[in-house]
């Protein structure tokens, strides 16, 4: 990593005048989720290694803001998406380290525009994180890589109730960028989009806010859009066994390449916030299972408590609601199967009747969505009072996102990439 | 789509039902400084005061023990339950609102929800006067008066659906066209309860969006997707539009027969949470032209789910009169002015204008004046049954 940094032009902090900085930021290691909670203020503990056996954004302690980007190649040329995730690669490890890209923002030739935009200059690394998956379409006949689409990249299914926005659905490509700063992760999407062009474009991206779930126990769990406590039961990167099973793909899951990967589920669900806004604190607490406070199970307990299904009421009907949404998705309702979820709230603004375009943009990591994303999804479009009554699925993609790359690998036009295995 | 928040015995609401059938009831009450703290643990029942005043009294019964609990407030035989609260699990707080009169009374902690509980004095002293009244009985009638109407709506439903049937599978598909929108008006002034049975609602009004992969399609919007086609290629044959028809006929009179039933009640607390799911219903799907996306006759249904609530409303009306007087004159001038720009489209005897015939301006208008009602309409329950 430092000869990848080393080789290009100033760092954000060469020219802030903190040289050394990105050096402290890197010796992070490990896909980033021993460092702990990264702070914004501090330039030596708010950066990730870029590289690792897994790809960072995934166990990393998920960080408050989001852009995610799904991109369309708009090549037919094999060579010209490799030479893509060489370029992609090479600017993620800087971005992360918090380094400007190429000549800088500031420090190119006069005569032309500078490689870096220039909009993270001052500000430090923030915990970026940008993690990169390939969509149904890169398997297409196009780059003759059929063969190596992977049986857990399904097309995912229509569900009951999607009302999926092409606009926000699908996707060859895709970059999800995570920081603790906004400007931090809209800068790496608006720079590697940059470089994309003439082979890729945006098809369709999203900003998330606030996150809506805790991937590390030492992280308070957020709250949705509906108010509630969100991601209780989440996977955390502490469990390392469970992650093991349900987040990285092996090689005899199929696809040798995809061997410590895993599959991103990007979901863009609206909240019919007015409708929930006006639903009794009761008939809310029932639909999710949960009080609104504490986040306690109906059954009883505090947050963490399991909940128990069996706790029946004076009318013999259970504490927690068969039709509730911890009944429906608890790992106990689908043999144990858990995700990883990394979902955001967002808003983009108000629709044309005044409302808000608010809700969460769901985003979990599987081994085998297969398994482990589309039955739950059945469960909840088919039977979930808060999916049916206060949910509209509006945009809908699926991503194999491949291994890390190995730490001391060089990047560069001839240098290792993301996804290489793929390709190789 | 399921909807079955009606159908359901919901588990917490025991306490608003209780509430209703055996106390006067309080509007708008909230949590505030006065709450009197309950700690329900094992083997003790503590309640943080023994006396208060007269009027609008609030526990905050926490279980500090191990097993699901309840609390009652019973009347000084120890026999007659003035309110209670079920179903509060270990660590959950729960709150009880009750209006009582000066007296003498028990508090009453049941761990396990068996036994005899542990009970405690409880004094109510004068204080703030107390409006007596029959509102138990005033709310049993209003979920009487709101069942016939939902009755005598299905019974409409299943003539005008059999009418435009037979048109239907005739194939007199101009004489269908214009029964379509008039028949569901019948349907859709009662959709709340039409979806509370869950297993009729998809057969019968699914539209095409809310089927997974596989499932198959039948009821009014697959009709509806025959009648006004939105390309060449979906016509059906006469047996499978023979087909379609006897499932809707046999769904219709299945619906029919369940709120027939004897034991088929609507309580109070139903007829207030269906006037705001009607609204819901509006703001959700009509307004933006989603419920009837080939024959647009979205209007209809708008002007049928506002009735619908009006009528739920207008049962509780009295009661919620007297506990909340500002509720119902926002309610009733929210009211009107719907009905009043709804009719600037039409009327259900004559029709409507198409939902794509509204201009941008048009929708944006009704969906502020949907706003305008679903807000306050939200509030109408507990105003009515707290």
């Amino acid at each position: 990593m430092d000869d990848a940094a080393g080789r290009s032009g100033p760092s954000r902090r060469l020219v802030l005048g903190t040289a050394g900085a990105v050096a402290g930021g890197l010796a992070l290691a490990g896909g980033g989720f021993a460092a702990g909670r990264a702070t914004a203020s501090s330039a030596s503990t708010d950066a990730y290694d870029f590289f690792g056996d897994h790809q960072s954004g995934i166990v990393t302690p998920q960080q408050d803001r989001l852009h995610f980007a799904a991109f369309d190649i708009t090549t037919d040329s094999k060579a010209r998406v490799v030479s893509l995730l060489r370029r992609w690669s090479e600017a993620a490890a800087r971005l992360m380290a918090g380094s400007e890209l190429g000549s800088g923002a500031a420090g190119g030739a006069y005569a032309a525009p500078p490689d870096d935009t220039g909009e993270a200059l001052g500000l430090p690394a923030s915990g970026l994180t940008i993690t990169f998956g390939f969509g149904p379409g890169l398997f297409d006949d196009r780059f003759g890589l059929a063969s190596r689409r992977p049986d857990q990249l399904i097309d995912l299914p229509h569900f009951s109730g999607d009302t999926l926005d092409a606009q926000f659905t699908g996707g060859d490509l895709c970059i999800q960028a995570c920081a603790n700063d906004p400007q931090v992760a809209v800068h790496a999407i608006r720079n590697l989009s940059r470089l994309a062009f003439g082979d890729a474009a945006i098809r369709w991206a999203q900003l998330g806010f606030g996150r809506t779930s805790s991937t590390t126990r030492a992280q308070d769990t957020p709250r949705n859009f509906m108010g509630f406590k969100d991601g209780t039961a989440n996977l955390r990167a502490e469990d390392t066994d469970l992650v093991d099973r349900w987040v990285w793909a092996e090689r005899g899951d199929g696809q040798e390449w995809m061997a410590g990967g895993s599959y991103l589920v990007a979901r863009r669900i609206r909240i019919l916030a007015e409708i929930w806004d006006r639903t009794s604190l009761q008939e809310q607490e029932a639909t999710v299972g949960r009080t609104k406070g504490s986040g306690a199970p109906l059954s009883g307990g505090s947050e963490f408590t399991e909940p128990d299904f069996s706790v029946k009421g004076r009318d013999g009907e259970a504490l927690i609601r068969p039709d509730s949404h911890v009944a429906l998705a608890h790992p106990s309702a689908h043999g144990g199967s858990m995700m990883l979820r990394r979902g955001y709230n967002f808003t983009d603004g108000a629709d044309s009747l005044g409302r808000l375009d608010a809700g969460l943009f769901f985003l979990a990591y599987v081994r085998d969505p297969r398994e482990q994303f589309v039955p739950v999804q059945n469960a909840l479009s088919s039977s979930d009072v808060m999916t049916v009554e206060y949910l509209r699925t509006t945009g809908s993609a699926l991503f194999a996102v491949p291994r890390g790359l190995a730490p001391g690998s060089v990047l560069g036009t001839e240098g290792a990439y993301v996804g290489q295995e793929l390709f190789g | 789509m399921p909807r079955p928040a009606l159908a359901r015995p919901l588990a917490a609401s025991g306490a608003a039902l209780a509430a209703l059938a055996l106390t006067a009831c309080v509007p708008n009450a909230t949590a505030d400084d006065s709450a009197i703290a309950v700690d329900s643990s094992n083997d003790a029942c503590d309640v943080a005061a023994t006396e208060v005043p007269s009027g609008t009294v609030v526990f905050d019964v926490t279980n500090s023990g191990d097993d699901v609990t309840e609390f009652y407030l019973l009347a000084s035989d120890g026999l007659r339950i003035i309110s209670e609260v079920e179903n509060v699990g270990p660590g959950i707080t729960r709150q009880l609102v009750v209006q009582v009169a000066p007296g003498d009374y028990l508090t009453q902690c049941k761990p396990g929800m068996t036994g005899d509980g542990i009970q405690a004095a409880f004094t109510v002293t004068q204080g703030e006067d107390v409006a007596t009244g029959d509102r138990a009985e005033e709310l049993a009638a209003a979920g009487e008066q709101y069942l016939l109407y939902v009755r005598d709506q299905i019974e409409t439903l299943e003539d005008k659906t059999d009418a435009f049937l037979a048109a239907y599978t005739a194939g007199d598909d101009d004489e269908a066209r214009a029964l379509y929108a008039d028949a569901r008006v019948h349907w859709e002034r009662i959709e709340p309860v039409a979806e509370s049975f869950g297993d009729l609602d998809p057969m019968m009004d699914a539209r095409e969006a809310d089927l997974a992969e596989g499932e198959s399609w039948t009821g009014w919007h697959r009709i509806e997707k025959n009648l006004w086609p939105p390309a060449e290629g979906y016509d059906l044959t006469d047996a499978e539009r023979q087909e379609l028809a006897d499932k809707l006929a046999a769904d219709t009179a299945e619906l029919a027969s369940r709120v027939e039933a004897e034991d088929f009640a609507i309580d109070a607390f139903q007829v207030g949470n269906g006037a705001k799911e009607l609204l819901d219903e509006v703001a959700a799907g009509k307004i933006t032209g989603e419920e009837e996306i080939w024959s647009h006759t979205d209007l209809w249904d708008f002007q049928a789910n506002v009735d619908g609530a009006e009528v739920a409303y207008g049962v509780l009306h009295d009661v919620v009169a007297e506990t909340d007087p500002d509720l119902v004159e926002e309610l009733d001038s929210r009211f009107a002015e719907l009905d009043d720009l709804l009719a600037q489209y039409g009327t259900i005897e004559d029709g409507f204008v198409l939902y794509t015939d509204l201009t941008e301006d048009q929708i944006v208008e009704l969906a502020r004046a949907v706003d305008a009602l679903g807000e306050p309409l939200s509030r109408l329950t507990a105003a009515a049954v707290l």
